[in-house]
């Protein structure tokens, strides 16, 4: 049975579609057929992250509105032939993404797909919403700071009250927590919320630590999903969020401070 | 405990500053989400009826509304003027 993964927010900046890209990479990588939706209407990114820019012929506003066919939309990555991309339009209407349209296409995908990751965009708008509205599974990415916090309050509460699950009284969506850009060095300094203050506010399901890192940067640059940069910290951080989400047991490893010479001597325990 | 972890937790951080601020603020938050969207209406009413009788002050007048497990609650307070005075 297909799943259908919104990553979501609320906030801008704090790493969904790096987030979008790396697990759907890494869905994709354990041999599981995947398909990654960009929902930013007119502000399409996801394209670029992956590196696909200059491949996108048709958009999802075209499969909608019958102007293409789904299989000449989709992109295939370049570099794992399980996974997909259904880039958005960028188009400025922003009524282009119609209710009934995209549950058709997402009805379409899952008879194809195992998963089906929608890329939300941020605030709480027409394709935020509808971003969220069919899905199964979702994943809200929080940065260990207040604003990022508060709004994904606020994107918990639309998706207990505004998603399908929710209108027909069907079993809730599966929230998970994903915390990206976390420093356990300005956490220990007490400059930063910790990973069990965050836990303590929003009480979710803790699917991964994401620390900060540049390899994140480096991916983007050259339109690679950080997870194939495996020697990196954050894709490691993500291949572990992988294996969570499929039911592996993998311990924390990023939540605690890196220690340098300096605090190897002096920092103690 | 080392000797620098001494000299770092010596002042309120930050980020105890920031949780506080925010559990505060998602707690009240998440009240407010829950109640019926009919509530403001009911207020704007309720004062308009009251004000045929008593006239009385914008916040005078407060609808709460509880939920727990079993039971929901709506709790209204209005504050009447006080008459006594000449």
């Amino acid at each position: 049975m297909a799943r259908i993964i919104v990553v979501t927010s609320g906030k801008g900046g704090v790493g969904k579609t790096t987030t979008s890209a790396a697990i759907a990479m890494g869905l994709a990588k354990r041999g599981h057929k995947t398909a990654v939706i960009d929902f930013d209407v007119g502000l399409r990114n996801l394209d670029l992250i992956m590196g696909c820019e200059r491949r996108v012929v048709y958009d999802f506003v075209n499969v909608i509105n019958g102007e293409a066919t789904l299989n000449q939309a989709l992109i295939r990555d370049k570099n794992c032939n399980q996974l997909y991309i259904l880039p958005a339009s960028q188009t400025r209407d922003k009524d282009a993404l119609s209710q009934e349209g995209v549950g058709r296409i997402l009805d379409e995908l899952k008879k194809d797909f195992k998963y089906i990751v929608c890329d939300s965009p941020a605030g709480i708008e027409r394709g935020a919403f509808l971003a969220m509205y069919y899905a199964d599974d979702a994943f809200i990415v929080t940065n260990p700071e207040v604003s990022s916090v508060r709004d994904s309050d606020r994107m918990l509460g639309i998706l207990s009250s505004k998603s399908r699950r929710a209108e027909e009284n069907e079993e809730p969506i599966k929230e998970y927590l994903l915390l990206t850009r976390y420093s356990p060095d300005r956490v220990k300094l007490g400059e930063m919320l910790s990973v069990d203050d965050v836990q303590e506010i929003l009480s979710l399901h803790l699917l991964g630590v994401i620390p900060e890192s540049k390899s994140v940067l480096n991916a983007s640059n050259s339109g690679t999903p950080v997870i194939l940069d495996e020697k990196s910290d954050a894709g490691q951080a993500y291949a572990d969020v992988i294996a969570r989400y499929l039911g592996e047991d993998r311990p924390h490893r990023f939540i605690d401070e890196k220690k340098g010479l300096f605090g190897k001597l002096f920092g103690g325990k | 405990m080392s000797l620098l972890d001494y000299f770092r937790t010596s002042k309120t951080s930050s980020a105890s500053l920031a949780k506080e601020r925010l559990q505060i603020l998602v707690a009240h938050e998440r009240t407010s989400r829950n109640q019926p969207s009919y509530l403001p209406q009911l207020q704007k009413e309720l004062l308009e009826v009251i004000r045929k009788y008593v006239s009385i002050d914008q916040d005078a007048i407060s609808v709460n509304f509880e939920q727990d497990d079993n039971q929901e609650t709506l709790e209204l307070n209005i504050v009447l003027p006080d008459t006594n005075k000449k």
